[in-house]
């Protein structure tokens, strides 16, 4: 039997851990039936999407990938068909603006849309995603002009988007940036290279849409220089009607370890006269401008996480209930029923819950953050949306990673041979800690940013309700005493970490930070995550149904099994990291 | 043309079904639930009649408990035009398939139309008899396990899948028509339709207002997994497998 995707517990978590009742009562959002059937309908609907249209190109993708030739970048079997569906069912307007064709529904729904997306074929997903942030930057910064000519198209999903940041040396480093912009007229004229452009090109949508950093002439050195242009593949008119190819084009793609089916593309801009451009967004303000892409786009990338490891949850599950090995009490018995793979089973199915239940819960902060402008609720959302990025960012997605590499072994050697497909979640999660910002970028972003500008505010608000949380499952019932109290101390070992962090950054210990930025926000995503669970562990407690059951043996599990690891990175973050150079 | 489509809200198709552990039937709390996969067929054909023009009005029915306004919601999405809900209070078991019959005679008695499409059976019952018996207390011709519809002038031909092959049947309107599984692919409902259904009206009726006896006739002892299949012998020969099929099986 193919994929089933995990619908119920998606509901489960906007239902109970959101709540999307609580969006519901935001003007934006009122007419859409949050707290009725709508989020219900929509992912009934994206499962089956995602689960016939989506999910059957993935093996094609994977084992012919894209390819280069002559006539530029063909996208593997079955993909131009899949995108075409996928623009007929109006799935790229989810959570777009209204004015511009879409549907308006939360950044919640979206991420739970894109979970599916994600996990049905992660190539495939990462088109949609990139529109997705595309139509967020010139929604936010385009001129009236710009909005009117680009977003129905990439809302409707006729046109796609692309980030073009990375230059061969300008990975993490943006202030290497040399790609230049020069006026001509109302636009302006680009060249330059970027490399790792994500379905740079590709036959799938009439038209790409380009948002590519560069420079101005004269403009400052570093990353204050940098403005945001847009760059179309072919000019449109004013009715959007595409018209001559401008001056950029793919000059190859990468071999890569996973994600076989999305052509990361080498771009050339201006090889002849130069790419026509118009710049999104003020001059030398690019960088913001790309941040209001990459926010989303990480958060999205951390939901990646989520999808990939919760698919080599499933398929783990389902070998492991039909391979036969060994005996019990003299019968054959599949392998589910050996301990050591129920733990591993149990290891990735609660963790793809508490990564779900975690970035789900992300995502409604951006929602609250929009829909409460100007009022202390939305800024309590938006500054828990921007200390959570980074951690739903780099937690999610380092340990899809483990997941996936933990679905290999319930699969045994079987799952090292491709035929089985166990192996191509893991090739596929191995980007996803490194793209849109790696795991160290996130960590120094919330080491060194996020906690230092609200002096920990946002981190310390967090755990008083993790707190609170721990302390109720310990007052209540008997059997929730011990993993409340394993969660309270959790907390406070969270809570000194911070400090510690807070005090190294204040006092010119940047460096000694930043060497234990990584294992504080994994010991943060830990707990973070334990805390979604423990509110879902008294969320089903006594709920007989054999979902109840289930969510309650994984919350348990989470809490027991996989919390303690938060013991051991906080204890990383207490040493204090040696000054002395690396020898080699 | 006026065309009413009977809808079921039953466990998916994918779900791995559950016996309660009390043995009263089976597990559907927190359970993916789905339109019945015939009955999308169904609401698939009238809404390409109601786009070719050939359907003026589709309506929608579905009885059971108020969850059953989303799969109403779903045909609203695809194409319908308006739902019905004909509310049965949950717990109080399943409809059985006569007491839908006379719920649907009575809501043509009040608002006649020219077709009801019904799917062939429901997948968790699988009983394959609410068609047949609404056709039998209206009076009107019935065409069951359609593979193929088609309007010829005042009538009907339909393409029915039987046990030897395929059997063409005229009929005159109006009539009762049940789906069959390869009548036709149902589309994958677009977001922005669902998000317009929203807006089409479901008119919500108690089932017992209307005058009919819905009574359950069967009563359901008890719901049990079919004993599970031990493992097979692998057998030397013909010669020993005939003599254990008389000695030890003793069914030859």
């Amino acid at each position: 039997m193919s994929w089933q995707p995990p619908v119920a517990d998606l509901l489960f978590c906007l239902r109970q851990l959101v709540p999307l009742a609580e969006l519901a009562r935001a003007p934006a959002f009122a007419e859409l039936d949050l707290e009725g059937e709508t989020p219900e309908l929509v992912l009934a609907e994206a499962a089956r999407f995602a689960s016939e249209v989506i999910a059957p190109i993935g093996e094609a993708g994977d084992r012919e990938g894209a390819r280069f030739g002559d006539e530029g970048v063909r996208a593997a079997t079955g993909y131009r068909q899949a995108y075409a569906q996928f623009v007929e069912a109006g799935w790229q307007g989810l959570a777009a603006p209204v004015e511009h064709g879409g549907q308006g529904l939360p950044e919640v729904l979206s991420g739970a849309t894109h979970e599916l997306w994600n996990a049905a074929d992660l190539s495939f997903a990462l088109c949609p995603m990139l529109t997705d942030a595309a139509i967020q930057a010139l929604h936010v910064h385009g001129t009236p002009e710009q909005r009117a000519l680009y977003l129905p198209r990439l809302v409707s999903g006729e046109w796609s988007g692309t980030m073009n940041l990375t230059e061969p040396q300008a990975g993490s480093d943006l202030s290497a940036i040399r790609s230049q912009a020069v006026p001509n007229g109302d636009h302006y004229l680009l060249r330059g290279q970027k490399i790792f452009i994500t379905w740079g090109e590709h036959e799938l949508a009439e038209n790409i849409v380009h948002l590519v950093l560069a420079r101005t002439p004269g403009a400052p050195e570093g990353v204050r220089g940098l403005s945001l242009f847009l760059a179309p593949r072919f000019l449109p008119d004013a009715d959007g009607n595409c018209g001559a190819a401008n001056d950029l084009r793919a000059v190859s793609i990468e071999r890569k370890l996973g994600i076989h089916g999305s052509p990361t593309c080498v771009m050339s801009f201006g090889e002849q006269q130069g790419a026509l451009a118009w710049r999104v967004g003020g001059e030398h303000q690019g960088l913001a401008c790309m941040f209001t892409m990459m926010n989303l786009a990480r958060l999205k990338v951390g939901i990646e996480g989520v999808g990939l490891a919760a698919r080599a949850t499933e398929q783990a599950f389902r070998y492991a209930q039909e391979r036969v090995q060994g005996q019990r009490d003299g019968e054959p018995v599949a392998i589910l029923r050996h301990p050591d793979v129920g733990r591993m089973l149990l290891d990735m199915r609660s963790t793809s819950e508490a990564m779900r239940a975690l970035a789900l819960v992300t995502a409604a902060q951006a929602d609250l953050a929009r829909a409460f402008p100007n009022t202390g609720e939305g800024a309590a959302a938006q500054a828990r949306l921007d200390l959570l990025t980074p951690i739903v960012k780099g937690w999610c997605t380092e340990t899809a990673v483990e997941v996936a590499s933990l679905g290999i072994q319930v699969h045994g050697g079987m799952g090292y041979v491709e035929e089985t497909g166990a192996a191509r979640w893991w090739r596929d999660s191995r980007i996803t800690p490194i793209y849109e910002g790696t795991t160290g970028i996130q960590a120094a972003d919330l080491s060194g940013r996020k906690l230092r500008l609200d002096d920990g505010a946002a981190m310390f608000a967090l755990l008083d309700e993790i707190g609170a949380t721990a302390q109720a499952l310990k007052g209540g019932a008997q059997a929730f005493a011990g993993v409340g109290a394993a969660l309270a101390d959790a907390v406070l070992h969270l809570r000194a970490s911070t400090r510690l962090q807070l005090t190294r950054m204040r006092d010119g210990e940047r460096d000694a930070a930043l060497a234990v930025s990584v294992p504080f926000l994994l010991q943060a995503g830990w707990v973070a995550s334990a805390w979604q669970m423990a509110r879902a562990l008294r969320k089903t407690a006594g709920g007989a149904d054999p979902f109840s059951r289930a969510k309650h043996r994984s919350a348990l599990h989470f809490l027991e099994q996989m919390l303690p690891r938060a013991l051991a990175l906080g204890a990383r973050v207490r040493v204090p990291a040696r000054s002395d150079p690396l020898p080699h | 043309m006026k065309v009413l489509v009977a809808v079921k809200r039953v466990v998916d198709y994918s779900v791995r079904v559950r016996v309660r552990a009390d043995g009263s039937g089976v597990e559907t709390a927190n359970v993916k639930m789905s339109m019945n996969p015939f009955d999308e067929i169904a609401v698939e054909e009238a809404v390409r009649w109601r786009e070719s023009g050939q359907a003026e009005e589709l309506t929608v029915l579905s009885a059971g408990p108020d969850a059953c306004q989303e799969t109403l919601r779903t045909a609203l999405a695809m194409g319908a035009d308006r739902g019905i809900h004909l509310r049965v209070p949950d717990p109080g078991g399943a409809l059985e398939p006569l007491a839908l019959a006379k719920l649907l005679a009575q809501q043509v008695a009040r608002e006649p139309v020219d077709i009801v499409l019904l799917g062939k059976q429901a997948i968790d019952d699988d009983a394959n008899q609410t068609g047949q018996m609404l056709a039998g207390l209206l009076g009107w011709p019935q065409g069951t396990f359609c593979s193929a519809i088609r309007f010829v002038g005042e009538g009907l031909e339909v393409v029915r899948e039987v046990d030897g092959g395929l059997e063409h049947l005229a009929l005159e309107l109006p009539a009762v028509l049940t789906t069959d599984l390869r009548l036709n692919e149902p589309r994958y409902v677009k977001l922005p339709n669902i998000m317009k259904a929203k807006k089409k009206p479901i008119e919500v009726r108690e089932a017992a207002e209307l005058g009919v006896d819905i009574a359950p006739r069967v009563q359901i002892i008890q719901v049990a997994e079919p004993a599970r299949r031990t493992a097979g012998v692998v057998l030397n020969d013909a010669t020993e497998l005939v003599a254990r099929l008389r000695e030890e099986a003793k069914v030859i």
